[in-house]
């Protein structure tokens, strides 16, 4: 459905982004990350027409942005960085401008404006002017502006950007539903996020793909993945305990936080330390507040491949 | 075509959704009036036609119409619409157009409310108001010629202060080469080719016929070519462009 081959795009000197190459399909929440200035609003923009790439292309639905520009356009959503709209016009007023450059015919228009305004809850504010709207209304109409068409592919850069948690959950929510019949394709810079929605990772750093993988088997990558944090009900025993451990089979290093007592227990590559753990605690006699088994950091992944 | 319709109409609303249309027309209406007034004189020369009026035109739109144009893509480029805008199915000649003959319109409707002064002067004497209307066509027509220009500047840049100043140096550029004291300055030395080039290049050479309502058709394709021009180079100006936002 979306298919990019060898992106390219220098400003100058400055390559800003560097070859970058994937393919996705409906059913796909495809995550964009990176730093910032990492090239992700600029191949999102490349994609959408709006930047023309140095070298390289893609193709939306098998229609190939440069030869064939206008037939791609049609198959995307797309919502630029920072959800630019006009701001002397009503929410109203703007949709229907999109519908209108959209083609939508009249009783298309009609239904797919209700169905719009009522889920993203647009209702309220439809008369208002963009400019007296706050930065997570403003959003709203950007993504209501994006799937008006109801298109096969939607590149969102940044949609959660600037809405509380309550907007967030919202938002993602809607991500989540239209990815059952849609590729979408977000951006961000929040790592939970990815955990939340995506099902699919590319982490851009200099321009360049880093790693493309399920947000699991990211976080698979992490030192934290498989290690054990606890929590003992009497800090006292920390340095009792952390010598304990640092001999049982399987423990590659221990780490205790001065902060809250936190003791965590990195294993040696992928060994199950769990039952180890868990038994040589139970001899000691001590109790616990609190063990679990972590699946990894993206944030500790993230800064390791892109730094 | 649709697709231009659609742009022309959100432009020409967003134009009264400000008060600056209201200042613009406001402006341009005492503009013209005193200029025809005041400096052509147009009641004690005791002729019934509006000459005085229309030959200060090109010194109205100078100013004005760069006013108008300077927003059509500067603006799109600060605020960041003109991503929106460009990654719609649309064609960017249907975006330059559409933007274009919005604000064309709306000029249009500024020169259109100077009607009293017609209805004054037909009411007073006897005028030939074929001329005159004439004479409204070819004003329309040369700022159409003017906006194309500002419309090019503007894609230029994000800033509409930038976008103004260069539209009009480039008016005056092309408003000056036809005047006679220029060309004058201009034959003592070049040959004669040159002189009679740029005097044909000029907003003033082709508006001397129009102005006293005299529609000669090299007139018309002049303002028509060089409006065409100026928008095909907007054009080429935005598509090179595109990403630097």
């Amino acid at each position: 459905m979306l298919k990019t081959d060898g992106l390219i795009k220098r400003y100058g000197t400055l390559t800003a982004v560097d070859g970058v190459s994937f393919s996705a399909t409906a059913g796909e929440v495809l995550g964009f990350l990176g730093p910032n200035g990492a090239g992700k609003s600029t191949t999102m923009r490349m994609i959408a027409g709006f930047v023309t790439p140095t070298a390289g292309t893609a193709s939306i639905c098998g229609h190939d942005i440069q030869s064939d520009p206008i037939a791609a356009k049609r198959q995307l959503g797309y919502l630029p960085e920072g959800a630019p709209g006009y701001g002397e016009m009503t929410v109203e007023g703007f949709l229907r401008f999109v519908a209108d450059l959209r083609g939508l015919t009249r009783e298309r228009r009609v239904a797919r404006l209700r169905d719009v305004t009522a889920r993203l809850q647009l209702a309220d504010v439809a008369g208002q002017t963009l400019d007296t709207l706050s930065k997570g209304f403003r959003r709203r109409v950007g993504l209501a502006q994006s799937i008006l068409h109801d298109p096969p592919v939607l590149i969102l850069d940044e949609p959660t950007d600037g809405l509380d948690p309550n907007q967030k959950h919202e938002v993602r929510a809607l991500i989540a539903e239209m990815a059952r019949n849609k590729l979408v394709v977000i951006s961000t810079h929040i790592l939970e996020e990815v955990d939340a929605v995506c099902t699919r990772a590319i982490i851009i750093a200099r321009g360049r793909i880093v790693a493309d993988e399920t947000p699991q088997g990211l976080a698979a990558q992490s030192r934290y993945h498989r290690a054990i944090s606890l929590r003992l009900q009497d800090s006292a025993d920390t340095e009792r305990v952390r010598s304990a451990l640092a001999t049982l089979p399987g423990v590659s290093t221990i780490e205790a936080s001065a902060d809250d007592g936190r003791i965590t227990v990195f294993p040696v590559r992928d060994q199950e330390l769990a039952p180890v753990v868990n038994r040589a605690l139970e001899q000691m006699g001590l109790r616990l507040r609190s063990l679990a088994i972590e699946a990894g950091r993206l944030d500790d992944v993230f800064r390791r491949i892109t730094t | 075509m649709n697709h231009i319709r659609s742009i022309f109409r959100r432009e020409l609303a967003s134009y009264f959704g400000t008060p600056l249309a209201y200042v613009f027309v406001l402006i341009f209406l005492v503009a013209a009036s005193a200029m025809a007034f005041q400096l052509g004189r147009l009641f004690e020369r005791g002729q019934a036609d509006l000459q005085p009026f229309f030959t200060f035109h090109p010194w109205l739109y100078l100013l004005l119409v760069p006013a108008v144009a300077m927003r059509l893509w500067a603006e799109e480029r600060r605020s960041g619409t003109i991503e929106l805008l460009l990654t719609q199915p649309i064609t960017l000649w249907q975006a330059v157009m559409g933007k274009f003959l919005a604000a064309w319109a709306f000029i249009g409707i500024a020169l259109a409310l100077t009607f009293p002064i017609w209805i004054t002067i037909d009411y007073l004497g006897d005028p030939d108001n074929g001329a005159i209307a004439a004479a409204y066509f070819g004003s329309f027509l040369m700022a159409g010629g003017f906006l194309a220009v500002g419309s090019c500047m503007s894609a230029l840049t994000r800033n509409q202060v930038v976008a103004f100043v260069l539209a009009v140096a480039m008016c005056l550029v092309l408003l000056l080469i036809g005047y006679p004291a220029v060309l004058d300055a201009v034959s003592g030395w070049a040959p004669r080719l040159l002189t009679d080039t740029l005097a044909s290049l000029s907003f003033y050479t082709h508006f001397e016929s129009l102005q006293k309502g005299v529609i000669d058709l090299r007139d018309v394709l002049f303002y028509l070519l060089l409006s065409g021009f100026f928008l095909s180079a907007t054009c080429v100006v935005l598509d090179a462009r595109r990403g630097d936002v």
